[in-house]
This record gives C-alpha cells, structure tokens and sequence, in this order.
C-alpha cells in the first residue's frame, strides 16, 4: 500500500510541477490543484496508513485508532488550498481581462519599463 | 535593588513616552509644545537628582527585569558614576536645546515632529548610558542613529538634509552593525551579557583569543558614531540639520555615544598593545586632521563640525593611551567640551538666524552689533582655544600632559609634537571664529541687518558659558564630579587634583607654543586659505557616494538578473533548489532503517491507483484542451477522496469530495470567460528541461513519502486519542483537534477563508470599474448558448432536493462532534445545496429568493468563533477551551451541548459565506458581460404562455 501511496504523490508531483513551469496561468492553475493533492495526501501519509482504523473513538470494546493529527491539519488544508485556488483564478482572470492574454511571465520590455 | 533603583526603567522610558504628546500637539504652537517636551525631561532630571547623592558616594543602582534569561535577555540597567554624569548631560542640555529651538524655529516649521524626534533621541541616548545589559545597549544604540537620522533630516525640503541624514545612517549604522557581532563575541567570552560582568572580566577578555575581532568590531561602532578618521566625514554633512540638532546631537550626544562606549568599556578592553595604536594612534590622526580642515572652513558650522570631530579625536585619543590620569583628563574634557561647543554651536545658530549667513567671509563686525552674542561666542570659543581662567584651558593641560610623556613605537616625540600641532590648529581657528566673525569693522553687506535675539535664544548658550567660567576660575568645582565619573570608568577611586597652575611643567610650554603659533597661523591665514583652495582639498563626500553608487549598481545587476519577470523561471529554480537541497540533506544525513512492514496491497485500492496515475497523465497531457483536462481534474480529485476513505479517515473524505465539487464549479465559470485552449509551447528543450525538473521533485518527493511511510515516529497524537473524549467531549478526534486542541489554528484558517472570499470580492470590483469591465461589456461571450439554459427536469429536481440537501447538512454540522463531518463539510454541503439552485434557476431569481449577505455572513462567522473562545476566560480557561455538558430533556434521548458547537458554527458561517462569495464575485463577472437575467426559473415553462426573454437587465 505505501509504494502505491508514495507513488501516487510522485506522480501528482511530477504533473503539478510540470504543468506550473508552463507559460499560461490556466495550466499553472491544474498545476496547483495537483501539488495541493499531492502536498495533502503526503501530510495525510505522515500519519502513517491504517485500514479501517478511522480515528473515532468507540466506547465499547478496544479499537485501534490512526493518528488523528495529520489529518487535522489536512482538513483545514484542502479548505485553505481552495481559497487559495479560488483567488489565484481571480488574478488570472483579472490579468487575462486587462493585458488581453493569460501568459504569466513579463516581456523584456515590460522588466525593463519596471526597473527605470 | 533598593526603592530608589525603580527609578531607572522610569527614568528611560520617561522620554518615549513623553515623545507621544508633542507629535500630536502639531496646532498647540511653539510654547505649548516645548512646555509639554521639557516636563519628561525635567520629571527624569528630578529622579536623578534624587539618586546622585548615593552615587556621589560611590552606590551603583541596579535594576533588571528579567525576560529571557536563557538567552541572556533582560531589561536590566545601572547607574554609577559615569552613568550619571552622561545622563545629566543629555538631560541638561536637552533642556537647553528645548528651550533654544523655541525660538530658533519657525512657525512654519512642523515643531511638534520635531520635539517629538528630540525625546526619542533623548530616550536613545539615556537608555546607552544607563544600561547594564549590553544587548539592550545595543537597541538603544540603533534608536540612536535611527532618531538622529529622522533629526538631521527634520528639514524634508533640503536635498543637503536628506543626504546628509542618509550618510549618517548608514556609516553610524554599518558601525552598529560592526559592534553587534564585537558585542556578541564579547558577552560569549565573558559568558554574560551584563555589563557589569563583563567589566569584571577585563583579564578574561584580554587574554582570550578573541580579543582582536572583539576589540576591532566595538571599535567600528565606537569610531563611526564618533566621527573618528576616516569615517568623519559623515559629521560635516549632518551640519545640514537644524542648529537646535547639531548643537545638542554634536556637542553633548550623539557623537559622544562613541566615546562613552570606549569610556565604559576601558577596564574590559584597555590597556594592551592593540587598545593603544588603534585607539589612540586613530585619536591623535584625527585631532591633527580635522583641527587642520577646520581652519580651513568658512561656513560657521562646518568650522565647529570640523573642530568637534577634532576634540573627538582628542578624547579618543586620551582614552587610547589607557593609563589612569589620561582617563581622568578625558572624562574632564567631555564636560569641558560639551560645555563651550553647545554654546558655540548656538551662537552660530543665533548669527544664522539674525544675520541670514554662516559663511564667515560675509560676516565681520559682529561684535558692534550683537554684544551678548559676542560675548558668549568669545568666552566659549576662548575656552575652544584652550586660553587660560576658561575650562577648555585646564583639559588642554592635561592633555597635552599625558601626550608628552607618551612613547609611540619607540619614539618619545611623534605624540607630543603631533599633539601640540592639533593644539595649534585648534587655537587658530578659534581665534579666527573671534576674529572674521565678531572682530573686524562693520560692514553694510549682510544679507539681513544682524542684531542681538530675544533672550530666550541666547539664555542657553550663557547659562553654558557660565559653567566654562566658573570651572575655568575654580577648577575644583569639577573635581567631585570629574573623580565620580573617572572612578567608575577607571574602576577604583581616583582622587584628581584639578587646578590652573602646575608650574613650569613641559605641557606649559607646548601650550604656550600652540597659542603663539596659532596666532601667527591666523594672520597667515589669507595666502594659506588660497593655497588651501588651490590645492583643492579631496572631499570624502565623493568617495562615499562612488562606493554608494557602486553597490546600488551591483545590487542592480543582481536583481535584474535574478528578476526577470519570469515566474516560470523563478519556479523552476525554486524547485531544483529544494529538490537540491533535500538531496543534500539525505547525503549528509543517510537514513534510519525501516521499521515498519508494508501493508498488503488491496486490489480495490490498486484500481483507484491506477484511474489516478490515468487522469494525471491526461491532464498533464491533454491541458492544451482546457475543459478536458478539468473534467479529468475531477477524477484525480475523488480519488484521494476514495482514498482517504479507504485509510481511515473518513473526514478528509468529506471534505475533499465536497471542495472538489465547489473548485470545479469555479474553475468551470473562470474558463467561461478565458481561452478555451492553451497553445502549445514550441520550445522542446524548455519542455525537456521542464520535466527533468519536475520528475526529479516527483521523485525526491515519492520516496521522502515512503521513507516516512515505513518508519515509525513518536508524535504527540496518543494526547489527543486519550483526551479527546475526556476533555474535549467529543468522540471524533479529529473534529476535537479542530475545535478545541487546536483551535486556534482553526480560527486563524477561517479568518484566512475569510479574506480570501473578500479579496476576490474586492478584485471583481475592481476589476469591473476598469477596462477590463469595459471589454466584458464589449466581449461575445454570450453566442455559443443553450436556448435552454434552465431546464425544466433540473429546475425540478433541484428544488425537491434543495430541503433534502440542507437537511444533510443540518446532520453533518450537528453529529461533527462525535462523528465523521462537522462545520468545514457542513459549510460546504450547504454552499453546493445553493448553488446548485444558481445553477438550475440562474442567479436572479435565486438572488431575489435568499437574503443573506455573505459579507456578513463571513463576519458573523469569525466574531461567533470569536466570541465563543473569549467565553473560556470568563470560566478563568485559555482561549478556546471547550466546556460541554450531557442534557437529557423527555422524550427525546440524551444529548451533549458544547460550547464546540457554537464555534463550530462560526467555521461553518465563514466557510459558506466565502465560498458562496468567491462564486457570486465570478457569476457577477458573468452578468457584466451581458449574460441574460431571467425572471422566471423555467425558460420554457410549459404552464405558460411562451414570451420572449427580457435580455441585458441586472
């Protein structure tokens, strides 16, 4: 289970990365939401990985419980990766809407009008 | 610690609060201002004087607030005889000055700020004097050059003012900088950083081996905070600022903050081979120097700039020499000097102000016109010479003393010649101050008729002139302050003799030879002067700006390139330099052996792996086809939802299968209004190299995952699995974390959500005002449409499942506690329950059909998770402690009520309000461009008549 679990982080990684190296805010936004998968499930899988061992406290009898913590964090996490999505879109529809394109890096003339 | 030590923090806090009134004082005038500025001062001089008997006496007053004693931290300070005598000083003549620049400023002048930037100076400079703890010296040290510099550049309009304060922050401050390691260095040996065991440990310092690096950093601070060559020229620069600054910044303060330094650090640095050439051979360099430039000078000021740097000089170099008598003899001229150069910095002032020039060739004559001027810029500037029956004369002595029988390198002459030289010079530009400026006819060429200022302007400068007499007739006056002062830089008791005549001793007539000379230099003075301009002097000035301008430039070329706009680029390098790191740091550190047995592979969760991996590969792929590429989004997105169910934690599951939803839906209407398609990017290398980098993280971060997978870790979760129920009531530990363990964090995350929803608010706004909202209106976003946008069988079946919808999210909020779900989910069940009635019905007949304000709504959220934390301090609990109690009302089965809930609440509140926001904000976008309202749920309502859509009204 923790090669295909491990796995599956790198490959989430591997595409995320890749697609936030690319010119256009649309596929840098996919590239985010891959990395905020990746990035949640790998602070899920510090937890360590148990199958039916939901952290749920029974009050009868003994039960083994998974490591509640990690997943605390990723809760709130996914919530926040959405805000954070949900505003990049904003920007990149703010900038698509005033420059008329959707490339994210600045022209040369663009850096050099910055810097005088 | 006795009562009276209390007195200290007081008395160092008493001026920054003080600095509070006279800023916000700005239309009290000047007199109601300077009143309110001098009360701190005199409030803290009172407390001092209550204290000064004790220390006279030989007390040392302690006082320390401990903070973090671990790290040596404290607010600790002390007040022992050279303490005081400084404190007084800065004290005093702030007083002075407060009342000088009364009358010296305008009433145009902002005098609010500027009594406001004088008790911060004020505060700065006490709190070095009477600190005990070098760390908290340090701070205030900053302040100082911090404070001067707001001071030196208090006349914003000046180009001089503004350069001559930045050159003085940053040589002052890059001296700092310098004396923070000395200082650090310094404390490590000593294994303290309180004073006064550093002090103590003078042998221990002097033998370690990191005595040079120590000695020479303090030195940096001390050196550039006090002008000493080659970092004087900062000084003459600063003459740009307001007399009333220079006089007190110049003559008692600021610069005497070096000399204090080396004065206080004397018994701990003092006294080896090192301490002697650098402190005292720089000393002697400068006297020589600046007492030479300072003749040269015409504007008033500048000559005083120059001849300050000079005596600085002096006083360094008396401290360098490191024996007993020429520490007495410095001691001595601080006061001496800070007497007669802050009278004569306010005669410059005063002729400034009433004759509209400085520059001494247009002045002459003086004497006629302005008497009381006269008399107290010659009794001052007499005693700057050194004649005898004024103080400045008895200094000189003892200086000129210790010179001459001090060997350099072996030689027994260069000191005493090369001091008689800086004498000499001395003695000629003070004479030539008397001379071009009060002697001389009257001439009819000033720029303004000079005459004697109200006596307010001039009471200052007398009441110093007095002292300069009366210790220049009475010497012995000084004696018990000078033996307090000394005994504590010294460190054992020092009995000086201070008096006029010693006899026919050799500094007797190295004095009689400076004054002679200077003389006859004066008369020389007009051929030396044009040979002096001749030469053209090297001005430091262009030195310091070439070195400016070189690292503005050298920072420039790094940034540029560094920065060149191409994010893309900046990723990359990020990336490659964090998977380099961790490599890094898995070669330097290897790794544990695994303890942990894999678990066995399910064939369930092998499927899911596989769909996974699939979806990846065709949105990495295929995200040139944009709407493609999202709908595969989806997929991946409920994978990891499947598999947080598969692994136990069936509320990441939850939540991940409802923001999946909600990020969809916003993705889909941003794609509305962008490029259906992303071209694809010619540049294969690019690409090749792209994914190089990005397999190299997927792999560095893949197997970081499994090592960490099979290996076991101590964590502190076994806290919360065995408290949860007992403290937090709760059975769902996850939840329990969330809303009581660390809430907190909870609460800051939904402040976060909060601020995003209202960010992307604001950004619509924005943007629909600008000309993007203009090429909205303008765009054909609207052509490609259904001509059945609501239709009937989703109207319907949204509608019936909309009650069912927020009934499961009633249940989800309230079973959180004790089971999977909670406010996160719930907030997002409900904001899917409504949009999917945006979506089935369009947003104005939704809008007219709810009343909710999302802003407030997001509000309500943080103040009710708020308030609801607050409530555990009225149970006397910390912020966010949870308190539940088990209700049994009949018929219905026990229950438990917690306050959890409540703030549960607010989370479920600020998440539906901004999510709900973040949509609304985009399908607002929609409506800009034109996209048709529809009044009716149905398009085609088969109930009625068919009509024509009303189009283009919001």
């Amino acid at each position: 289970m923790e090669i295909l679990v491990a796995s599956a982080i790198g490959v989430l990684t591997t595409g995320g990365v890749y697609l936030i190296l690319r010119l256009r805010a649309f596929p840098v936004i996919l590239g985010l939401s891959l990395l905020s998968y990746a990035v949640n499930v790998f602070l899920f899988s510090t937890g360590r990985l148990a199958i039916n061992a939901p952290p749920i406290l029974q009050k009868y009898g003994d039960a083994t419980y998974t490591d509640p913590l990690p997943q605390a964090l990723v809760l709130t996490a996914i919530v926040i990766s959405f805000g954070m999505t949900a505003v990049l879109v904003m920007f990149s529809l703010g900038a698509y809407l005033e420059a008329g394109n959707d490339t994210i890096d600045m022209k040369d003339a663009e850096t050099e009008d910055d810097a005088v | 610690m006795t009562s009276e030590s209390s007195f200290l923090p007081i008395i160092a806090l008493l001026p920054f609060l003080g600095a509070l009134i006279p800023g916000v004082m700005i239309r009290a005038g000047r007199t109601a201002t300077a009143t309110f500025t001098a009360v701190p001062t005199v409030l803290a001089l009172v407390m001092l004087g209550v204290l000064a008997p004790g220390v006279l006496n030989g007390t040392v007053y302690t006082f320390s607030i401990p903070w973090l004693p671990q790290l040596g931290l404290e607010a600790a300070f002390f007040l022992d005889g050279l303490g005081l005598m400084f404190a007084c000083m800065i004290l005093g003549v702030g007083l002075l000055i407060t009342l000088y620049a009364r009358y010296y400023l305008s009433g145009e002048d902002p005098v609010g700020q500027f009594y406001t930037y004088l008790l911060l100076f004020q505060g700065a400079m006490l709190g070095i004097v009477i600190s005990d703890n070098i760390l908290l010296l340090l701070i205030f040290w900053e302040l100082t050059s911090l404070s001067s510099f707001l001071l030196i550049g208090y006349w914003k309009h000046l180009p001089e003012g503004r350069q001559g304060a930045r050159m003085a922050l940053t040589v002052t401050g890059a001296g700092g900088l310098a004396m923070i390691g000395g200082m650090l260095i310094l404390g490590n040996i000593a294994g303290s950083y309180n004073l006064t065991d550093i002090l103590a440990a003078g042998d221990l310092i002097k033998a370690s081996d990191w005595y040079t690096p120590a000695v020479i950093l303090i030195l940096l601070g001390a050196f550039t905070k006090s002008a000493q060559f080659p970092f004087h020229f900062w000084l003459p620069h600063a003459m740009a600022a307001p007399t009333p600054v220079s006089a007190y910044l110049h003559s008692a303060t600021m610069v005497k903050a070096g000399v204090f330094l080396m004065a206080r650090m004397w018994p701990a640095l003092s006294g080896t081979e090192l301490w002697f050439y650098l402190v005292a051979t720089t000393g002697l360099v400068t006297m020589v120097i600046a007492a030479v430039i300072a003749l040269f000078k015409d504007d008033l000021k500048g000559l005083l700039a120059f001849s300050t740097v000079s005596h600085l000089g002096l006083l360094t170099m008396l401290l360098g020499f490191g024996t007993e008598a020429a520490a007495i003899a410095a001691v001595f001229h601080i006061l001496n000097h800070l007497t007669f150069k802050a009278a004569l910095f306010m005669t410059a002032g005063i002729i400034d102000h009433e004759a509209h020039t400085r520059d001494i060739k247009r002045l002459g004559g003086l004497a006629k016109l302005m008497p009381i001027t006269a008399v107290i810029g010659i009794v001052a500037a007499l005693s700057m010479a050194g004649i005898p029956l004024f103080n400045g004369f008895l200094s000189k002595e003892l200086m000129l003393e210790e010179a001459s029988h001090t060997n350099w390198w072996e030689n027994p002459w260069i000191v005493p010649v090369l001091a008689t030289v800086g004498a000499l010079f001395s003695v000629a530009y003070s004479l030539r101050f008397i001379f071009h400026v009060f002697g001389g006819p009257v001439r009819d060429d000033y720029p303004s008729k000079p005459h004697d200022p109200p006596m307010g302007m001039w009471l200052s400068p007398a009441f110093l002139c007095i002292f300069v007499v009366l210790i220049g007739v009475a010497p012995f006056l000084a004696e018990p302050v000078v033996n307090m002062a000394a005994s504590a830089v010294t460190g054992h008791t020092t009995h000086a003799h201070l008096k006029i005549w010693h006899g026919l001793t050799p500094a007797l007539y190295m004095s009689i030879i400076a004054v002679a000379g200077g003389a006859v230099l004066l008369l020389l003075h007009r051929p030396l002067d044009a040979a002096w301009i001749k030469a053209g002097p090297f001005y430091a000035k262009s030195a310091f700006d070439a070195v400016i301008s070189g690292c503005v430039s050298l920072s420039r070329v790094i940034s540029d390139n560094l920065h060149n706009g191409a994010i893309s680029r900046y990723l990359a390098i990020f990336t490659a330099a964090t998977v380099t790191a961790g490599y890094m740091a898995y070669l330097g550190g290897g790794i544990a052996p695994q303890t942990r047995e894999m678990l066995p592979i399910a064939p369930v969760f092998a499927v899911g792996w596989v769909l996974l991996v699939c979806a990846t590969g065709v949105v990495v792929f295929q995200h040139h086809m944009r709407y493609r590429a999202l709908v595969v989004l989806g997929v991946i997105g409920l994978m990891v939802s499947a598999g947080f169910v598969f692994l136990s934690a069936p509320d990441l599951a939850l939540t991940q299968i409802s923001v999946e939803t909600v990020t969809i839906m916003l993705l889909l209407l941003a794609l509305h209004f962008l490029p259906k398609t992303t071209p694809v990017e010619k540049d294969t290398p690019r690409r090749l190299l792209d994914g190089a980098v990005a397999l190299a993280a997927g792999v560095g971060v893949a197997s970081l995952a499994y090592a960490f997978m099979t290996r076991d870790l101590d964590s502190i979760s076994f806290y919360h699995l065995a408290n949860s129920y007992k403290e937090g009531g709760g059975t769902n530990v996850v939840n329990v974390i969330l809303v009581d363990f660390r809430g907190y964090d909870t609460y800051g995350e939904i402040i976060v959500l909060g601020i995003a929803g209202l960010v992307i608010f604001a950004l619509m706004e924005a943007l629909l005002s600008g000309p993007a909202g203009a090429r909205l209106r303008n765009s054909g976003y609207n052509f490609d449409r259904s001509h059945d946008r609501h239709p009937l069988m989703m109207v319907v079946s949204t509608r019936v499942m909309m009650p069912i919808a927020l009934m499961v999210g009633v249940y989800i909020f309230l079973r959180g506690h004790n089971q999977p779900g909670g406010g996160f989910v719930a907030g997002l069940v409900f904001s899917i329950a409504l949009l999917m009635q945006y979506m089935a019905s369009g947003f104005a007949w939704t809008m007219r059909r709810q009343q909710f304000e999302y802003h407030a709504m997001i509000g309500w959220g943080v103040v009710i998770a708020g308030l609801t934390g607050a409530g555990a301090w009225l149970s006397g609990t910390p912020f966010l402690t949870s308190a539940f109690g088990y209700v049994h009302i009949p018929p219905i089965e026990e229950f438990e009520l917690a306050t959890a809930a409540l703030f549960d609440l607010g989370v479920f509140l600020c998440v539906l309000g901004a999510v709900m926001l973040m949509l609304y904000s985009l399908s607002r976008m929609a409506r800009h461009a034109g996209e048709t309202v529809n009044l009716e749920p149905l398009d085609y309502d088969p109930s009625r008549p068919a009509k024509m859509v009303e189009k283009g009204k919001a």
